[in-house]
């Protein structure tokens, strides 16, 4: 069993849990992930380590309610348990001293962002973050975010082209006249999409963080495959991170909905009216 | 002495049409009469052959004496001090062509039913208050870490604490038991009798650490330098292999670890008591020919579809399954399309599958495996309608462990380097054994290794280093 050691809700029904996990906080990586089950009854779901201490042998998760396991996870409480949480998954994100870089930070990204762009920071580059919601009360943690990256840009709303608030100044950006050399990017598939999108005609190395629905996390039942510049990726163990300019997205999009329509669980907060295969 | 009975006695098997929605065992076992009855077939040989069939070298001949006299214990005694997972093995050894291919009775009639026979005698211990008790050595202060929980990690803990080694087994899931828990359905090995088998194991002083992926959590040098004196290496081969054909990422298409593993081990058929989901179809086809194709297609008839294929490229006689798991799925049931080989996959909206494009096999010449090649006959495409797919065409090591272990050397197929008799890796104080060594193989052949790999291992310790 895995204690809570701490629980705080960062905004509405977005929630940050501290647990205790020493064997994954001694190893843990920015961009790498956790598997966890919350009881006997649970189902395996894959989140984000989005920040580690190594001394008090902590791990930090911040997730969004959604569904059914984080909802049940939600309601629990500091001193609570949890009954399996495996990790570090996955390979650690790719720090290295690229120049500029923009890590462009939407919904959970907001804070499992933070760990990469300060080691990439850290490294000796310089660091654009760039913080999106569609409603000003989503965003959160945005202390924490611009500590880590040399400057931050915030944005919140929702235009008629759905995600132009979040192009928008990536857009300024990337035509500001200083050479870009990455762009990271953390968010909602179709964010994430949209973003690889538009960094493509300037070929500027734009890498995602996918997040297709896992099982087990280790390599062992392939529900993660994601197509890959034409070659089938097993996310857990390939990834989580690859090129976005790469990625086949309505591959993707549509293996994530294996799920939805097909039982209680299709709640608007992910649903996302533009999105192509609806 | 009475005249010898040609035949074997019949084991009580659930009627057909009733297990097919069901996940109780599809047999039920011998009761103490049918037992005896069988073990009574037995000859005694002075010389039992049956003994060498077996991978772990049971003394068969010694177990089923005692089970004819009454002697229970004993007959638990016998068969424990050489297989610790009797209850499991009985169950679903390939029996047909080890122990029992070799029984003298079998030359004039059926042989004797070793599996059942051993399966008769586990489950009474499991069931009765009667513990075989094990004299446990001086701890001889050596520690070893196990990675796996598998049948090969198992009994190579189990048989290094019986020498009074300290053992610990890392395992990356959330339960122990490897593909007895996650591959094999409960109807054909019930996880209450894994799970007792595992505990008896753990009785013994082996320490079981769950929810640790070896290679990501700690590494195999780390262990080492932790005061580990030496590794052993089972966690198998997990990592599926697809078909490689257009439209193989549709929805509604999972690799057989992905469809059992949500049923079996997150069991899905008991959703939404359980919280994992299984998106299943009405028609279904299970592309493979081996146990795990016919337990896919087992459990796709027991989760409520309505026609369930069997979709195999060779011809009947070379479905590499048991021949008892094809009967018993023909008796449920599930409709056999051998010959025939898929060649990709049509989706209709929100990329669901809804149809298998396949083409007609004929049978050519014998290739490197012996069996007759299939060959694909042009012009005979046609296209199945199926909204659900199993791929069940076989698995390989997965390669976390290599790529994070200097010093281990790997064969093309992804398998480990290891020594066939001592199963002693290319790497200094690592063993290695199991599915991870031979590719995907049978429970007993990785029982075998863990065994023979724990006696490797014992005489290293012993021996001072
Ligand atoms: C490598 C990886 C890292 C992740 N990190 C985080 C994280 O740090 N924080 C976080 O909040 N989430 C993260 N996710 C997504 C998270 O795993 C899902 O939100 C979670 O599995 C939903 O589980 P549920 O049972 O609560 O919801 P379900 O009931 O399974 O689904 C609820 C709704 O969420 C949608 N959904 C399902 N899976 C995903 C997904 N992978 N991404 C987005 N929406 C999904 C469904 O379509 C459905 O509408 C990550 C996913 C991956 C693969
Ligand atoms: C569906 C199915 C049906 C089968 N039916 C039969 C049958 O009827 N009869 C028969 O004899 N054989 C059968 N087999 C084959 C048999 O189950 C295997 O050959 C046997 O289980 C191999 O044992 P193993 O100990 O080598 O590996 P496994 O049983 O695969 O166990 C390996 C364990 O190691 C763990 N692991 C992997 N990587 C790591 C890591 N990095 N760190 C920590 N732990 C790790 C895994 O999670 C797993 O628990 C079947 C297989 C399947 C899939
Ligand atoms: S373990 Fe398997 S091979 Fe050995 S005697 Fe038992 S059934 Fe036969
Ligand atoms: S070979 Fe057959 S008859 Fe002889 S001892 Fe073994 S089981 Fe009995
Ligand atoms: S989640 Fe099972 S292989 Fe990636």
């Amino acid at each position: 069993m895995y204690p809570i050691a701490a629980r705080e809700e960062l905004a509405p029904n977005i929630f940050l849990f501290r647990i205790e996990a020493p064997q994954v906080a001694r190893k843990a990586q920015p961009g790498q992930f956790i598997m966890l089950r919350v009881d006997e009854m649970g189902e395996r779901i894959p989140l984000t380590i989005a920040d580690f201490d190594r001394e008090r042998g902590t791990v930090d998760i911040v997730f969004a309610a959604v569904g059914r396991t984080t909802r049940k996870l939600a309601e629990l409480q500091k001193g609570d348990s949890i009954a399996n949480f495996v990790g570090p998954l996955g390979l650690p994100a790719e720090i290295g001293r690229f120049g500029t870089v923009v890590c462009v930070a939407v919904g959970y990204g907001m804070a499992t962002m933070v760990p990469i762009a300060r080691a990439l920071k850290e490294a000796g580059n310089r660091v654009i973050g760039i913080a999106w919601a569609r409603q000003g009360e989503y965003l959160f943690g945005l202390d924490r975010l611009r500590a880590a990256c040399s400057e931050l840009i915030v944005s919140a709303g929702n235009g008629a082209d759905h995600s132009s608030f979040v192009i928008q100044p990536l857009r300024q950006v990337l035509q500001g006249g200083q050479p870009i050399h990455r762009v990271v990017v953390i968010g909602p598939a179709c964010v994430m999409r949209y973003v690889s999108l538009t960094t493509k005609p300037y070929s500027i190395k734009t890498v995602v963080s996918l997040n297709p629905i896992m099982v087990d996390g280790t390599g062992m039942c392939g529900a993660c495959r994601v197509a890959v510049g034409g070659v089938t990726k097993f996310a857990c163990v390939d990834g989580p991170a690859f090129d976005g300019h790469l990625v086949e997205w309505d591959l993707l999009l549509a293996r994530r909905c294996t799920y939805t329509g097909n039982e209680d669980q299709l709640s608007t907060f992910w649903q996302c009216e533009h999105c192509a295969q609806w | 002495m009475a005249k010898l009975n040609l035949n074997r006695v019949d084991m009580p098997i659930q009627d057909p049409k009733a297990r097919g929605r069901n996940f109780s065992e599809v047999t039920l076992g011998y009761n103490p009469e049918l037992s005896l009855e069988e073990a009574l077939r037995c000859i005694q040989c002075p010389k039992p052959l049956c003994t060498q069939g077996c991978p772990v070298g049971i003394d068969i001949r010694d177990f089923i004496k005692p089970l004819r006299e009454g002697n229970m214990e004993e007959a638990v005694r016998v068969l424990k001090s050489k297989n610790n997972l009797p209850a499991i093995c009985g169950r679903v050894c390939p029996q047909e062509s080890q122990c029992e291919a070799k029984c003298v009775v079998g030359k004039r009639g059926a042989p004797v039913a070793i599996g059942r026979l051993e399966r008769f005698v586990a489950d009474w211990e499991i069931n009765s208050a009667y513990k075989a008790h094990v004299e446990l050595p001086k701890p001889t202060g050596k520690r070893v870490a196990v990675i796996g929980s598998g049948p090969a990690g198992l009994t190579c803990g189990a048989d290094l604490a019986w020498r009074g080694h300290q053992v610990t087994i890392y395992e990356a899931l959330h339960v122990a038991g490897g593909v007895l828990v996650y591959g094999i359905p409960e109807f054909r090995l019930p996880k209450r009798i894994v799970q007792a088998e595992i505990d008896n194991i753990a009785a013994l002083g082996v320490e079981i650490v769950l929810d640790t992926v070896v290679g990501r959590s700690v590494t195999i040098d780390e262990l080492l330098a932790d005061g580990y004196h030496a590794v052993f290496l089972g966690t198998g081969a997990g990592l599926p292999m697809f078909l490689n054909v257009p439209g193989e990422n549709l929805n509604g298409i999972y690799s057989a670890n992905e469809f059992l593993t949500r049923a079996n081990l997150m069991k899905a058929y008991d959703f939404p008591r359980y919280d994992t989901p299984l998106k299943m179809g009405k028609r279904v086809a299970v592309v493979g020919g081996g146990n795990v194709a016919m337990d896919a297609a087992r459990v796709a008839l027991r989760l409520g579809a309505e026609q369930v294929y069997i979709v195999y490229r060779r011809s009947e006689v070379e479905l590499p399954a048991r021949h008892e798991e094809v009967e018993h799925a023909k008796e449920e049931g599930i409709i056999f399309h051998v010959l025939t080989n898929p060649v990709g996959f049509v989706g209709g909206g929100r990329g669901l599958v809804t149809g298998m494009e396949c083409i007609r096999m004929k049978l050519g010449e014998p290739d490197a495996s012996g069996r007759r090649r299939p060959i694909p006959m042009p012009g005979s495409e046609f296209l199945l309608p199926v909204d659900t797919v199993v791929v069940a065409l076989g698995t390989t090591p997965n390669p976390i462990i290599a790529a994070t272990t200097p010093g281990l050397q790997t064969t093309p197929h992804g398998t480990l380097v290891a020594d066939e008799e001592t199963g002693k890796t290319t790497k200094d104080r690592v063993w290695a054994g199991g599915d991870i060594v031979t590719g995907a193989a049978t429970v007993i052949s990785a029982m075998g290794a863990g065994k023979r790999a724990a006696a490797s291992m014992d005489a290293f310790l012993k021996g001072g280093a």
